[in-house]
């Protein structure tokens, strides 16, 4: 989505790097969403074989799930902010964004944690039945790549602090902003069609 | 501390393994005490393992795929052995345990560890000469893919002398697969060498899709792109849409055997067939992954062994770029036993025998181009031609195997494995070597010997014949594929000739190594001083062989499909340029290897329950990486004058060649 926001830079090799390596996070990007694809459909497929166990209805809070998925929405426009002073070069808000960023993020795993942990406590773990096997694999694996992000992140204050704002940082800080922004789509995919599915 | 890992995972009572054990050691540490002999540690550190370059690293894969084809023939040639004896209450020489494991290494080496490798290979060292790049996309990232690959081999190696090896059949079907009924190590080792060598197999597929769309020589247009890098990046596209679900399938079926969960067991809703379509959603582009870059191979050596053009470039691509969507909906007739209804099956089952049209299309292409040409019978248009052959029967079977109610008979039958090696055998192997042959001179600078390689043609052929043939005999007979043993005597004879078969390719592996041997041998009689030893036609003949670690020294304008044999006609060809300018490379580094090197404890780790090990292992991998980050030098340039000297020696060998290959006149009408 920013490919084209990139400064086009030149070099003797006749190609840029920056905008090579955006379509090769692209690419990738698109990979991942096939990972996720496959547990979707699978999740699909295995939904209803709760095998004497409990249903979604019984053991998801919608509430508690609305609220973390509004963490993550504000931590994507606190991204979107992040980013919009990345490119007008302010290095000091930027990092302040960065840092918001992360502990909604932080906070969104932290509350999944806790959801999961309820869970496994309630005798609702992943080993009872397909569907949550599917369940915890489907949101976990999410969880994980969240939990990726979080660490990049902290990664690229640390680089934002050290470099400041210069192409390499800001090549890296859009690869991130994708896969943050790719993150959040697949939770509303999650919301939609693991938690929402089930009270409709 | 240990895990599961205790001194009883090693097999002391199988006097084979233990023998091939001993047999590995010794020569194991013949090569590492020769290394060391001849002092080459540092040359192998600072020239190949930190090589980023991408024929390097393309030779390596070659290397590896060669070295796992001696360990998957041995398992081949042990299957027949055991087959040949085992008739009629003889109980054979290799116990049920040791033969499961043996057909499932087989299967998986030969297509994770020498096929893929053979065509991951082969796309790195071809792929970016022909574009007129100067390496790939992302260099680090080429590196750190092959080095994972590497893991998976070093794992399955591994796991035949400590624990066990997946006695499951090569897609591992469950619920045989979980833990309930696989309860040793096997899968793990399975999962994991798997899960190393795919994201290496992914890293790839995105590296080289980056850089056909975006590194090609200023003029090359999509429609000017030779076939073998269209076929390259097909299979590109394959490989990133459907390794990802390789991954995720392992994954899941890793939670259940790991975590405990569900997903495919019997108990508690698992749902084995999720699993059963997945991996074939995964598994049937695969073999078009394998096939597409060698009918791109066979597309470059047709033409330049029968003097003409391609014939029918543009349907060439089409055929190739539609096998690449019609893959994606054929995977359900590797099981139409599993019972979806008729509609379903008669869906998938039309679907199969419509791949055959543009399959069909590439062979008559093939054909069309030696029509009315010079042909030349080197070894690479030897294997061309014996591929056609073989693959048309292979196709033919296959179309058969593809009707449902056909299938319900031959299915897990000798048919089907006859089938399948059929194609893989005509098509992958035949191709690699056709490629091998072709290419070779390009990266090393002289050409492989022909007798050699005609007499690996020859026994690679007949072997063939005489292996696979019977087999389609036993299918129709009912004899059923991973067979221990087995009571019916009407089988035994032709059993006993498919042994004959594999000795016969044996002998063309032989051969073949012997070809290697008497080539470098002679190499100095042998040496390519043009650049062109076939009077070629596309890009990468228009450079030196060995092609220089910048490939190109000034970057080609394309004007022609066949740039090369353009520049030739038109007396373009071989001109010295006026002037150099300096060259941008990525700089060697180690770090690709060193992060793939910690994923082999990881997975060991891994695969023996041993967490902290394999804690640490994983935070080694993240940490070398995130400090990779930090490092700004990952690139030079190589100075104007230093690529002068370097072309000015090409030069200078071009003066004393007598005859430069140039197009006859006759050849100068057809082009």
């Amino acid at each position: 989505m920013s490919s084209t926001t990139l400064p086009v830079m030149h070099d003797h090799a006749s190609h840029d790097t920056s905008s090579m390596t955006t379509l090769g996070f692209w690419i990738y990007l698109m990979s991942d969403c096939l990972i996720f694809a496959v547990l979707f459909a699978t999740f699909g497929v295995l939904a209803g074989n709760t095998a004497d166990g409990p249903a979604g209805r019984d053991i998801f809070n919608l509430r508690y799930v609305a609220g973390e998925t509004l963490l993550l929405l504000l931590s994507s426009f606190t991204f979107g902010a992040g980013m919009l002073s990345a490119k007008a070069g302010r290095r000091n808000a930027l990092l302040v964004w960065l840092a918001v960023t992360l502990l909604l993020g932080a906070a969104f795993v932290g509350m999944e944690l806790h959801e999961f942990a309820a869970l496994i406590h309630d005798g609702a773990g992943p080993g009872v039945s397909a569907f949550l096997s599917a369940y915890f694999t489907l949101v976990g694996t999410h969880g994980l790549h969240v939990t990726l992000g979080i660490l990049w992140l902290g990664v690229m204050m640390h680089q934002v602090f050290h470099y400041g704002v210069d192409e390499v940082v800001l090549r890296r800080l859009n690869c991130l902003s994708l896969f943050w922004h790719f993150l959040d789509l697949v939770w509303i995919c999650v919301f939609t069609f693991v938690y929402l599915r089930e009270f409709l | 501390m240990f895990g599961k890992l205790s001194l009883s995972a090693i097999p002391f009572d199988e006097p084979i393994i233990m023998g091939t054990l001993l047999a590995v050691c010794l020569l194991g540490a013949a090569l590492l005490g020769a290394i060391t002999y001849y002092r080459k540690w540092r040359y192998l550190w600072s020239e190949w393992f930190t090589s980023v370059d991408h024929k390097r690293i393309g030779v390596m894969y070659i290397i590896l795929a060669l070295v796992m084809l001696l360990r998957g023939f041995a398992d081949a040639i042990m299957m027949r052995a055991q087959q040949a004896i085992a008739a009629s209450g003889s109980a054979g020489y290799l116990p049920p345990h040791h033969y499961d494991q043996i057909f499932t290494a087989h299967g998986v080496i030969m297509i994770f560890f020498v096929a893929t490798p053979l065509i991951l290979g082969l796309m790195n060292v071809i792929v970016p000469l022909q574009i007129g790049a100067r390496d790939v996309a992302f260099p680090f990232l080429n590196q750190f893919s092959f080095w994972l690959t590497a893991v998976g081999v070093v794992l399955v190696m591994m796991s035949m002398f400590v624990g066990d090896f997946a006695a499951t059949g090569w897609v591992a079907y469950p619920p045989l697969s979980e833990l309930g009924y696989s309860p040793t190590v096997g899968v793990d080792y399975y999962i994991w060498s798997l899960q190393a060598s795919g994201l290496g197999t992914l890293l790839t597929g995105v590296n080289l899709m980056v850089t056909i769309l975006r590194m090609r020589a200023p003029g090359m247009n999509l429609m000017k792109m030779p076939v073998f890098t269209w076929t390259a990046l097909i299979t590109c596209v394959l490989i990133v849409a459907v390794f990802p679900v390789l991954t995720a399938t392992l994954a899941m079926l890793a939670a259940d055997r790991y975590l405990g969960m569900h997903f495919f067991t019997n108990e508690a809703g698992g749902n084995a067939m999720m699993y059963i379509n997945l991996i074939w959603v995964w598994g049937h582009p695969e073999v078009y992954i394998l096939i597409l870059p060698c009918f791109g191979a066979f597309s470059e050596i047709i033409p330049t062994f029968s003097g003409k053009p391609l014939f029918g470039y543009k349907s060439m691509v089409y055929a190739t770029a539609s096998i690449g969507v019609l893959s994606f909906f054929v995977w359900l007739h590797h099981f139409f036993t599993m019972g979806s209804g008729a509609n379903v099956n008669a869906f998938f089952g039309i679907m199969t025998s419509i791949i055959s049209i543009p399959t069909g299309v590439k062979l008559f292409n093939w054909l069309f181009t030696m029509f009315r040409g010079r042909v030349r019978y080197h070894s690479s248009a030897l294997w061309t031609v014996g591929f056609m052959v073989c693959f048309a029967v292979g196709g033919m079977t296959g179309v058969l195997l593809a009707v449902p109610g056909a299938d319900f008979v031959l299915h897990n039958s000798l048919f089907l494995v006859a089938h399948f090696h059929n194609v893989i055998i005509g098509g992958v192997v035949f191709g690699s070597l056709a490629a091998i042959n072709f290419w070779f001179p390009k990266v090393f600078g002289f050409t492989l010997d022909e007798r050699w390689g005609k007499v690996s043609f020859w026994c690679w052929q007949i072997g063939f014949y005489l292996a696979f043939m019977p087999l389609y005999v036993l299918g129709f007979d009912g004899m059923t594929r991973r067979m221990n043993h087995y009571d019916n005597p009407d089988w035994h004879p032709w059993l006993v000739v498919a042994l004959a078969g594999a000795v016969v390719i044996a002998m063309g592996i032989l051969s073949t190594g012997i070809q290697f041997f008497v080539s470098i041998r002679h190499r100095h009689e042998n040496r390519d001083l043009t650049g062109d030893p076939w009077n070629a036609r596309s890009l990468e003949w228009s450079t030196a062989s060995p092609a220089p670690f910048y490939n190109f020294a000034t970057i080609p304008t394309i004007t022609s499909l066949e740039q090369h044999w353009d520049n030739k006609v038109h007396g373009r060809a071989y001109v010295k340029p006026e002037h150099y300018e300096p060259i941008h490379m990525p700089r060697n580094t180690g770090d690709g290897f060193i992060m793939a090197a910690w994923s082999l404890p990881l997975c060991f780790a891994l695969v023996w329950h041993i967490w902290p090990l394999a804690l640490v292992s994983l935070a080694a991998i993240v940490v070398t990486f995130i400090a990779r980050t930090y490092n700004r030098d990952t690139d030079y340039y190589v100075p104007a004058n230093e690529v002068a000297r370097i072309e000015n020696e090409r030069y200078a060998r071009l003066a004393t060649v007598t005859r430069i290959s140039q197009p006859s006149s006759r050849h100068q009408e057809a082009a």
